[in-house]
C-alpha cells in the first residue's frame, strides 16, 4: 500500500467512464507489487513461511508421483491370481475328473489343470528329499489337486476371496488356497496408499491453509492503524481486503514454487540409482516427474491455496477491525 | 445539507449520550458545535459518518437518509465527507504525500490528477515544501494541518472537525479555524466540534451547544 500507484497515468485529465476500471486495474496492479515488496522487505519471515507451505506441498505431491510410477511399473507385470482347490482326502480320482469338469465349465473360471496325488507325492519326493521317511507311510497322504486359473487374471483381493469361498463350496471340494501374486499384494498396497496420501495430503493442505492464514493475521494486526484510518476515510471492504489477498497469493506461490523444487531435487537424485536398479533387472524403468503440466498445476493449487486462507483470515479478522 | 429530527443515541446500557436532537445545517454553512467535554459532541459527528448509528430519529446528509443504510454503502458516504480528527489519525509509516493522497488512492484517482490534487491540497495548508516528510517529523499543529489537507483533498462538500484545535496553542488554533473558515467560504459545509468558546464566539458564525446530550441553542447567530 505504502507504494506508489505503479500504473501507467492516464493520457488524459478529464474524468471518463474509463477510469473506474482504470482504478480498479491500477489499484490491483499496486496491491501486486506493493504485496511483493512487502515480502522482500521481510525476507527472512516470508522465506519460513515458503518453507513450511512447500514441504506442505512437497509430501503429498511427491508421494502422489511415487504412487502414480508404482501403477505404472505394476502394470506392466503380468499378475496371474492362481487358486490351489485341493479335494477332500477320500474322493477318488473319478471324483476329481468330475470336479474338473465342473471347474471347466464355469464362467469365471479360465483353465484347470488336475494334479493327481500320486503325480503330487512324486513330486514332493523329487523335491523335498523326505523319500525315506515317505517309502514307510502307507498310504498316500495327500490329496488330489486341481490348480484353477480366473477369467480375470486381475480381480481385487475381494473379489478373489468371494471367488475362492465359492470354489471351496463346490461338492468335493477342500480347502481352496488363492496364491495372491506379490503384484496383486502390491496392487492393494497402491490402493491402500492412495487413500493415504489422499489422506496425508488433505492435513498437510490444511496446515498449509492454517500456515497462511496466520501469517495473513499477523500483518492484519500489524497493519491494524492502517485500515482503520482506509475505513475513516471511505475505503470499502474490498479496497481493504485486496492487498492481503495478493499476500496470501504469493505466499502460496512462493511455496508452491519450493516444493516444485524440492520434487525436482528429489527426483533428480534418485534418477541415477533408479537407472542402475531397472538395468539389474533388465527392465527399461523410467522415473516419471512433474513435468511442465504438473508443475503448472502446482503452482495454480500453490495459488489457490494462498488466496483461499488469507480469504479465510480476512474475513475473520478484517470485519472486527472498526474505526471507533 | 445535515438535517437531524429528534436524533437519540442511547447504549445498552441505559446510558443516553444524545437526546431528541433535532438541527439542520444548510449548504456552505459553517457551524460550531460546542458543549463540555462528553456532552455528545464527538457522538454526534460520529453519527454523521455512521461510526455509530441513532437509536432513534432520522439523519439526512447530502439529501441521504442514514437510517437503515446499509453497511455497503457507508465507504460511499464516508468518500463524500471530509473528516478531520481530534487526534490526527496519520499513517506513520509513509509520507505525508501519501497520507494526504490516501482518500484520492481509494476513489480511484488517475496518477496524475492525484499528484495534482494532493500538492493543491498540501499548498493551501502550507505544507508542499515537505510532501516527502514523514508524519513524524511534524509539530502537532502541522500534524493537523495534514489532517485537514487529507480531508479536503477530494473535495468533499461536507467537512466534520472534531476538537482540530485541541492540543494547540491559541495561535495556531486560530490559524486551524481561519482554514476552515476559508474552506466554508469556498463552498464547503463545515461543522466544528470545539469546547474553545473563546475561540469559536469571535468567530461569528452559528453555534450549537449541548448539554448533558441536549441541545440547548441550535439556531440563530452566535
Amino acid at each position: 500500500m505504502s507504494a506508489g500507484a505503479t500504473g501507467k497515468g492516464a493520457s488524459h485529465d478529464r474524468a471518463s467512464w474509463l477510469d473506474v476500471p482504470r482504478a480498479w486495474l491500477s489499484h490491483h496492479w499496486a496491491c501486486a507489487v506493493a504485496s511483493i515488496r512487502h515480502l522482500l522487505h521481510t525476507a527472512f519471515t516470508s522465506a519460513m513461511t515458503w518453507l513450511v507451505i512447500g514441504i506442505a506441498l512437497a509430501l503429498p505431491v511427491s508421494m502422489l508421483i511415487a504412487l502414480d510410477n508404482a501403477h505404472r511399473f505394476s502394470s506392466r507385470l503380468d499378475s496371474p491370481v492362481q487358486l490351489s482347490l485341493f479335494l477332500d482326502p477320500e474322493q477318488t480320482l473319478a471324483a476329481a475328473w468330475q470336479l474338473q469338469q465342473t471347474l471347466e465349465e464355469r464362467e469365471d473360471v479360465a483353465s484347470t489343470r488336475l494334479v493327481t496325488k500320486e503325480e503330487a507325492l512324486r513330486e514332493f519326493q523329487e523335491l523335498s528329499g523326505f523319500d525315506d521317511i515317505l517309502l514307510h507311510l502307507e498310504e498316500n497322504p495327500l490329496p488330489h489337486l486341481i490348480v484353477v486359473s480366473p477369467a480375470d487374471p486381475r480381480m481385487s483381493a475381494g473379489a478373489a476371496a468371494n471367488w475362492q469361498s465359492e470354489l471351496q463350496a463346490l461338492p468335493g471340494a477342500g480347502r481352496a488356497i488363492l496364491d495372491m501374486e506379490w503384484v496383486q499384494r502390491l496392487n492393494s498396497l497402491i490402493r491402500l496408499s492412495e487413500r493415504l496420501v489422499a489422506a496425508v495430503g488433505l492435513l498437510l493442505t490444511l496446515g498449509a491453509l492454517l500456515v497462511v492464514g496466520n501469517t495473513i493475521r499477523l500483518a492484519i494486526e500489524n497493519r491494524r492503524q492502517e485500515i482503520v484510518v482506509i475505513k475513516l476515510v471511505g475505503g470499502s471492504n474490498a479496497f481493504v481486503r485486496r492487498p492481503f489477498l495478493y499476500t496470501g497469493v504469493a505466499y502460496g506461490l512462493g511455496g508452491a514454487l519450493v516444493a516444485w523444487l524440492v520434487i525436482a531435487a528429489t527426483l533428480w537424485q534418485l534418477e541415477e540409482p533408479l537407472r542402475s536398479l531397472a538395468q539389474d533387472y533388465q527392465s527399461e524403468f523410467t522415473l516419471l516427474g512433474l513435468g511442465w503440466k504438473g508443475g503448472l498445476s502446482l503452482l495454480m493449487a500453490g495459488a489457490v491455496l494462498g488466496l483461499s486462507g488469507s480469504w479465510l483470515s480476512v474475513s475473520r479478522h478484517l470485519s472486527r477491525i472498526q474505526p471507533r | 445539507m445535515i438535517r437531524f429530527e429528534r436524533v437519540s443515541k442511547r447504549y445498552t446500557q441505559g446510558h443516553t449520550v444524545l437526546d431528541e436532537i433535532s438541527f439542520t445545517v444548510d449548504s456552505g454553512e459553517l457551524v460550531f458545535l460546542t458543549g463540555r467535554s462528553g456532552a455528545g459532541k464527538t457522538t454526534l459527528l460520529k453519527l454523521i459518518i455512521l461510526l455509530e448509528r441513532a437509536s432513534r430519529g432520522q439523519i439526512q446528509v447530502n439529501g441521504q437518509n442514514l437510517t437503515g443504510l446499509p453497511l455497503r454503502k457507508i465507504p460511499r458516504l464516508r468518500r463524500n465527507i471530509g473528516v478531520v480528527f481530534q487526534d490526527h489519525q496519520l499513517l506513520f509509516d509513509r509520507s505525508i504525500f501519501d497520507n494526504v493522497a490516501l482518500p484520492l488512492r481509494i476513489a480511484g484517482c488517475s496518477r496524475r490528477e492525484l499528484g495534482k490534487r494532493t500538492r493543491a491540497a498540501l499548498d493551501k495548508v502550507g505544507l508542499l515544501s515537505r510532501e516527502r516528510d514523514m508524519p513524524i517529523t511534524l509539530s502537532g499543529g502541522e500534524q493537523q494541518r495534514v489532517g485537514i489537507a487529507r480531508a479536503m483533498v477530494n473535495k468533499p462538500n461536507l467537512l466534520l472537525a472534531d476538537e482540530p484545535t485541541g492540543n494547540l496553542d491559541p495561535e495556531l488554533s486560530a490559524e486551524i479555524m481561519s482554514l476552515l473558515e476559508q474552506f466554508s467560504q469556498a463552498g464547503t459545509t463545515v461543522l466544528v466540534a470545539s469546547h474553545d468558546l473563546a475561540l469559536i464566539s469571535r468567530m461569528r458564525h452559528r453555534i450549537m451547544t449541548l448539554r448533558d446530550g441536549r441541545m440547548l441553542t441550535a439556531s440563530g447567530e452566535y
